[in-house]
């Protein structure tokens, strides 16, 4: 109850100074973190600064029962939250996913450090909530910090469901998601008319269709954004593997390819959060490290995406 | 439509073939040692249509009926639907076959063919290889006998081995319907394989092949339309 009341209390605190940022349309600079920790940017919901990498776990994650994936899961996200890592995300679709997380919760009582990011994914919305609560029971997180409506599926009701529960505080944050460049039109419509925190769209250094409408239109609006597919679930990766990195990597900080592609997206102004997903270790340990300084300006990031197209 | 034009196969794949490999080695864990139980009973089963008596016959469909069951039961709910939300749907079927197997028992209304010839042969290939051969496939996984996919306990060899009996059931209208179910599963395994790279993708793209060659090869009956007694002996 304490605990719940320090969160309100916060959050009005915070949200107050997040729509000052808001109406000053400016985009949100990554939080300058002491040495080795990572960047981190301001919601534009709230203020509250969220670690600009978060952790995916389409396939990675759905290991089912088997105890062996389950601990290799569990070594993951310790390295994660080590790291300094907050946001998950999941969802219903993800086969054992869900259930993954939660072990991996339990096992290193981290429920409190995790931002707990999942989605609704039913196109019968009057199975959305009883879907959610599944979800929250495998997760074993008390609420959900973020919950969003998968790929837009029965979009009007499922985000009628998720706002009314944001109202009734059941949850904090509300998104939208989209993946692989779809139904961009639809997702920019609902930008426009719904109060939305997130929308969760494809965006790294080679889809880059979100730039010219999605994420200036959620500077606009004051909605945080998270970029799925970093890496095109390592299509991306083996497509630039033995390909020559640039003489001016130092430039970027990167010292590898997944590096450099995520260095890209996170030096976006308006990308909150990348959710890259992998079953190792020192992926997640890599991953992190590409969100500490430096990161790319304005010039470099044309540089880099210059230097990708041209390969 | 034009949303649909944009995925690729691989976006439906919602595991890794490391997860699906090892469904296989905690199976048999699980079970042990229950594989070397089903893999003597394969081979009674191999030898029952190679050497077919009706009460051979009919053990045999029993038993197929019961590992359809089982391997809905024990492989597709519990251990593969977990981490493929679609296999609930898949289970259905599987006990769908199940009852066609049973149903074939009943007076004995699915029979084989008693003369040797290219279909039973083809037939009787297919169950050989889901028996003796399929379970060596996970060498080429490099996981080892411990993730063998055993007949009767894992979908695909019980779907080849199937459709080695449905490729020379007769008469042809139950042979058709007893080939249906397994030749679809053993298509969408092999779609499920190819897109985890895995060269085991083959053999049940394969095994529905052959039992479809067979089906549309002509029988050889010669007696059986003109001799009811001749037909029966050619038949069990």
């Amino acid at each position: 109850m304490d605990s719940d009341r320090h969160r309100l209390s916060r959050r009005r605190l915070l949200g107050g100074l997040g729509a000052l940022a808001a109406a000053s349309a400016l985009p949100p600079l990554p939080a300058r973190a002491a040495t080795g920790e990572i960047l981190t940017r301001a919601l534009p919901a709230t203020g509250e600064p969220l670690p600009l990498v978060g952790l995916g776990s389409w396939i990675t994650f759905n290991v089912g029962d088997d105890p062996a994936l389950l601990a290799e899961c569990t070594a993951v996200m310790r390295a994660f939250f080590a790291g300094g890592g907050r946001m998950i995300d999941s969802s219903p679709m993800y086969g054992s996913s869900q259930a993954t997380i939660g072990h991996g919760l339990a096992e290193l009582d981290a429920v409190e450090q995790a931002y707990a990011a999942d989605k609704v994914w039913t196109s019968s919305p009057d199975e959305g909530s009883a879907q959610i609560e599944a979800s929250r029971q495998h997760w074993g997180v008390p609420r959900f910090d973020l919950l969003q409506v998968h790929n837009l599926v029965a979009r009007e009701a499922n985000l009628e469901t998720l706002l009314a529960m944001r109202e009734a505080g059941e949850v904090r944050h509300v998104g939208i998601t989209t993946s692989h460049g779809r139904r961009h039109d639809a997702v920019e419509q609902i930008m426009r008319e719904a109060p939305l925190d997130f929308v969760q769209l494809t965006y790294n250094i080679v889809d880059r269709e979100a730039e010219q409408r999605l994420l200036p239109l959620a500077r606009e609006r004051g909605i945080g954004v998270i970029a799925n597919r970093p890496f095109q679930q390592k299509r991306l990766i083996r497509r630039l593997e033995g390909k020559p990195l640039p003489d001016w990597l130092a430039e970027t900080g990167a010292q590898n390819w997944a590096q450099f592609i995520l260095k890209f997206i996170l030096s976006h102004p308006d990308v909150t959060c990348a959710i890259p997903a992998t079953t190792q270790v020192e992926h997640v340990r890599e991953n992190l490290a590409a969100a500490r300084e430096p990161l790319p300006d304005a010039a470099l990031r044309r540089r880099m995406a210059d230097y990708v197209a041209a390969l | 439509m034009k949303e649909w034009l944009s995925y690729r196969p691989g976006d439906f794949l919602m595991f890794s073939q490391r997860v699906y490999e090892r469904l296989f080695v905690l199976h048999n864990e699980a079970l042990w040692p229950l594989p070397l139980l089903a893999l003597a009973l394969g081979a009674a089963l191999l030898l029952a249509l190679a050497f077919p008596r009706p009460g051979r016959v009919r053990a045999a469909l029993g038993l197929l009926g019961l590992a359809w069951a089982f391997v809905a039961w024990a492989f597709l709910w519990q251990r593969y639907a977990p981490i493929n939300w679609g296999i609930r749907y898949v289970v259905p079927l599987f006990a769908l076959q199940a009852l066609l197997l049973a149903l074939g028992l009943w007076r004995g209304g699915l029979k084989l063919p008693a003369r040797w010839d290219l279909p039973r042969g083809l037939g009787v290939a297919l169950v050989a290889y889901a028996v003796f051969l399929h379970p060596l496939t996970a060498l080429l996984h490099g996981r080892g006998l411990a993730g063998a996919e055993v007949v009767g306990l894992a979908p695909d060899p019980l779907a080849i081995a199937t459709l080695g009996v449905a490729a020379m059931a007769r008469p042809a209208s139950r042979g058709w319907a007893l080939l249906a179910i397994p030749a679809l599963w053993c298509l969408a395994s092999a779609a499920t394989l190819y897109l985890l790279d895995s060269p085991a993708a083959w053999p049940p793209l394969l095994a529905v092949l052959v039992a479809l060659a067979a089906r549309l090869l002509p029988r050889d009956s010669p007696p059986a339309s003109r001799n009811s007694g001749s037909a029966k002996q050619n038949v069990c």
